[in-house]
């Protein structure tokens, strides 16, 4: 089951929070591209694109929209003050450089280690890992902002990866319509849930042991 | 094929430009989910029939747009690419094995575009250890770090799309559409240019020139994009 735009809008808006003053910030296709929406203007952060733009703005007013100008996906945007365009050479040199603090992607499954499978199911959808496994591998921080289970209602967040990895153990955090889960040290720390989900759902939900934070918060 | 060297005036027809394919070939196109896929040199590959195309581009648009029209017309037989999402006619083809399919990481995949373009037999890259994308490669190490050995790429003919260029083929693109194009440009063998608005020699500025026109062989006028965007069909259908 599909999230409704409420449950997609407030892992958006938790994610923002760990968006810090000038930090470069890559967002993905999908739910991390609703994070643009709830950064605050006054942090001067630049959001990073694969095609080749820092200072990604919002999206144009209808009537508005520029063919040439564009995110990763296709849609079209705006640049703000003190932006930059570079060929997509430079745009992964950005962040193979170690240059992006932030780089916020969807994903299929995580596991406990933070591996990140989010590119292929084998014989049923290969679409190709486009720049996800350079992100991933490379952004100072990676969010994996996802369902907290697949339609069936499996967990996606397991002990071992099934699918093919994007990245062996290069999630930092996993934030879902249920949780707020910390990657660390091989292990996942659970410490916030998601208003109204309980520790309890939380933790029948989740594929993979997960200890309780001391001082477990509530995300409304 | 020798490159082009007239150095006065490199503005050719399309008809013209049509020369230089040939089914079989290498084709590295630019663009980026069809942005600056040059719209004009695709349909003229359309109408000539060329097929059994070896394509480099790091997608494959959508059906309709850029290189996916390629794609959906069955001209592609191989494809180097790193993503065909926006694509299912891609995908479909790759499954029934009528397309065969290598997928490179997308800053893998420019940086060879680019290594070729620079002359350079390949690249050092440590971008997939531990993934799928290790197997089969060839691994060195430097200052005690792994590396892929990742080979250049290059193409018997790139097409690219730019918004301005002076008939010496100094290139100029616009905003998010320059994208690939520089690197593939710098690729071909024989690199052919599908340009707006083509301006006399003196009238850029040398300071803005994106791509020098020494890598360009020819260029050609655009008549526009033709297509429709994925963003103009969803406020169509609202």
């Amino acid at each position: 089951m599909g999230l409704g735009i409420e449950s997609r809008k407030q892992i958006a808006r938790r994610a923002a929070l760990e968006i810090g003053q000038g930090m470069t910030v890559n967002l993905g296709i999908g739910i991390p591209t609703l994070v643009a929406d709830f950064i605050p203007s006054e942090l001067g952060v630049m959001l990073h694109t694969e095609n080749g733009i820092l200072g990604m703005g919002p999206s144009p007013e209808e009537g508005k929209e520029d063919g040439n100008l564009s995110n990763a996906g296709g849609y079209p945007v705006t640049v703000i003050p003190g932006a930059s365009y570079f060929d997509s050479a430079t745009a992964f040199g950005i962040i193979r450089r170690g240059l992006l603090d932030i780089t916020i992607l969807g994903a299929l499954e995580v596991s406990e280690k933070g591996d990140i499978a989010n590119w292929i199911v084998p014989g049923k959808r290969v679409p190709g890992m486009g720049g996800a496994i350079d992100l991933a591998q490379k952004a100072k921080k990676v969010i994996v902002l996802m369902n907290h289970t697949d339609k069936e209602g499996n967990p996606k967040i397991v002990k071992e990866c099934k699918l093919p990895l994007t990245v062996k153990e290069g999630a930092h955090m996993i934030i879902t319509e249920r949780a707020v889960i910390d990657c660390a040290d091989g292990k996942l720390m659970l410490r916030e849930v998601m208003y109204p989900y309980t520790v309890e759902e939380v933790v029948a939900s989740t594929g993979a042991p997960l200890t309780i934070s001391e001082n477990i918060k509530v995300f409304q | 094929m020798e490159r082009n060297q007239s150095a006065l005036n490199k503005q050719i027809s399309i008809d013209e430009a049509m020369k230089h394919f040939r089914d079989g070939m290498t084709l590295m196109i630019g663009g980026f989910g069809g942005v600056g896929a040059p719209p004009t040199l695709i349909n003229a590959i359309l109408e000539k029939g060329i097929k059994d195309i070896h394509m480099i581009s790091n997608d494959t648009g959508f059906p309709w747009i850029g290189p996916g029209k390629l794609i959906t017309e069955k001209r592609v037989s191989r494809l180097i690419a790193s993503h065909i999402g926006s694509n299912p006619e891609a995908g479909k083809q790759m499954q029934a094995g009528e397309l065969e399919v290598e997928f490179v990481p997308q800053g893998t995949l420019v940086e060879k575009m680019r290594a070729g373009g620079m002359g350079l037999g390949g690249i050092l890259v440590d971008v997939g250890l531990g993934t799928v994308v290790e197997k089969g490669k060839e691994k060195v190490f430097i200052a005690e770090k792994e590396y892929m050995i990742e080979p250049s790429l290059t193409a018997d003919v790139s097409i690219v799309y730019a918004q301005k260029a002076d008939v010496y083929g100094n290139l100029i693109y616009d905003k998010s559409a320059r994208n690939t194009n520089p690197l593939v440009a710098m690729a071909g063998n024989i690199t052919i240019a599908e340009v707006e608005e083509i301006v006399p020699a003196g009238s850029l500025d040398p300071e803005c020139v994106i791509t020098p026109g020494v890598y360009v062989d020819y260029i050609v006028q655009s008549k526009g994009v033709d297509w429709k965007w994925v963003w103009e069909l969803n406020q169509e259908s609202k």
